[in-house]
């Protein structure tokens, strides 16, 4: 049996689990920029950054509005023997319609413009009290906790690799053109990943857990 | 910088008498029931999680059959229709020569779902019995399954692209098949069996090998 004292002493509070491989650490809290890792399975616990807050609430900003705009505007079209056809994201997400694919369809939608929405309006919910120093927004815990939840079902990047995909597979039939949502989706897919490295789930929960003390 | 002191033993939060949130990485009591910083429901080790793994693993394998029999994409041109399966189109493209692509839809479509039926029925068996790979190995098939089985979609968003754009009347058209629907199903179910996973016991197994050894 493994000694536990330097674990069990002191309150639970100075302690951190690892949720992968359930190690326990005294808290040692990294300097921004620095990581604090699992030494059994490698795992971030904690990568702090400073200003991340607000860097965090500015990407979401931007990605809200790009997401409503490529959904809204053309995207791709093409165009053969004088016919053409353009298509916006929307549409994309909403071509099965029959029957059961109709339920495919939301499932798409879904994956690609409502989750990513929805997360990141529930990401400034949460974060905007936090950065200014005010006390946590109603039910900002259950937020947090959804946006996290929906973290793996939000697919606006494998989407755009898609996008890639499809242009190849319908090349040789059609002439294709990129709409202006085109390059708004490219940015957006950059601006999701660039956010995921920003932000770090501990230094939101002990936030919350005390705000005052931020 | 690492936060254990790389010479100590790690000590599990079960082995302090804790229990650990898995949410927010807090630690509490181990008879407690709800973490009091995010309210997640706590459990030291979810002994029920493999039976949730299994069944969420058996019905997405059997939408898996049905993705790969019934053709995903209907291609109508002029007078002719073709019936593609997701393997039948990927060959279809090998032969224009965009090697490429057909690689990209192979592995997402085919590699990476069976790929991580295999990957999930081995973790599951193998935390059970306890023998196997070292739990790195584990661990690595774990993280594969958890940050990458997602990327199966990709073939699903590519018909949609594909079926809304292609509508050019009398000349060519583009419509989704039923495989369509039940691949998206499979991805769906594979996720949620590797998301039920409880990874806490790929350690515990690793940590009984070592007593053994
Ligand atoms: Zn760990
Ligand atoms: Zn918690």
């Amino acid at each position: 049996m493994a000694d536990v004292s330097h674990v069990s002493r002191g309150p639970l509070e100075g302690l951190i689990v690892c949720p992968v491989c359930d190690a326990t650490y005294q808290l040692q809290r990294p300097k921004n920029g620095e990581r604090a890792v699992c030494g059994r399975c490698h795992k971030v616990l904690i990568a702090p950054r400073r200003k991340a807050g607000v860097q965090i609430i500015a990407v979401a900003v931007a990605v809200v509005v790009l997401i409503i705009a490529a959904s809204v505007f053309p995207f791709l079209s093409i165009s053969a023997a004088g016919r053409s056809n353009a298509v916006s994201i929307l549409d994309a997400a909403l071509t099965f319609t029959e029957g059961p694919m109709l339920v495919l369809a939301l499932l798409t939608a879904g994956f690609i413009i409502f989750v990513p929405l929805l997360r990141m309006l529930l990401t400034m919910y949460v974060l905007i009290p936090v950065v200014l120093d005010r006390p946590p927004a109603r039910h900002a815990i259950r937020a947090f906790r959804l946006s996290e939840a929906m973290r793996p079902w939000s697919m606006a990047e494998i989407f755009a690799l898609g996008c890639a995909v499809a242009l190849v597979k319908v090349a040789d039939l059609a002439t294709v053109s990129f709409g202006p949502a085109f390059w708004m989706f490219g940015v957006l897919v950059v601006l999701v990943i660039v956010q995921d490295g920003f932000l770090c789930k501990w230094s939101v929960w002990n936030s919350l857990e005390h705000p005052k003390r931020q | 910088m690492e936060l254990s002191g790389t010479s100590e033993k790690t000590v599990t939060a079960r082995a302090a008498g804790l229990v650990a949130c898995t949410r927010c990485t807090r630690a509490w009591p181990i008879e407690t029931q709800v973490c009091g910083r995010c309210g997640a429901k706590l459990v030291s080790r979810d002994e029920n999680s493999l039976q949730r793994v299994w069944a969420l693993w058996i019905v997405g394998l059997m939408c898996y059959v049905p993705a790969n029999v019934y053709p995903m994409l209907r291609t109508q041109q002029l007078f002719q229709v073709d019936e593609s399966t997701i393997i039948g189109g990927a060959v279809d493209l090998a032969h224009y020569g965009a090697f490429g692509i057909a690689t990209i839809i192979l592995v997402a479509s085919v590699v990476i779902p069976l790929g991580k039926f295999w990957a999930i029925a081995f973790l599951a068996v193998s935390v059970r019995s306890g023998r196997g790979f070292a739990s790195h190995h584990r661990l690595l098939m774990y993280e594969v399954v958890e940050y990458i089985g997602r990327w199966s979609m990709i073939d699903i968003f590519v018909v949609a692209i594909l079926s809304a754009l292609v509508q050019l009347q009398g000349l060519a058209s583009i419509t989704p098949g039923p495989a369509a629907f039940f691949f998206a199903l499979s991805v769906i179910f594979t996720m949620l069996s590797a998301q039920a996973f409880d990874p806490r016991m790929i350690w515990d197994a690793q940590a009984d090998d070592d007593e053994a050894l």
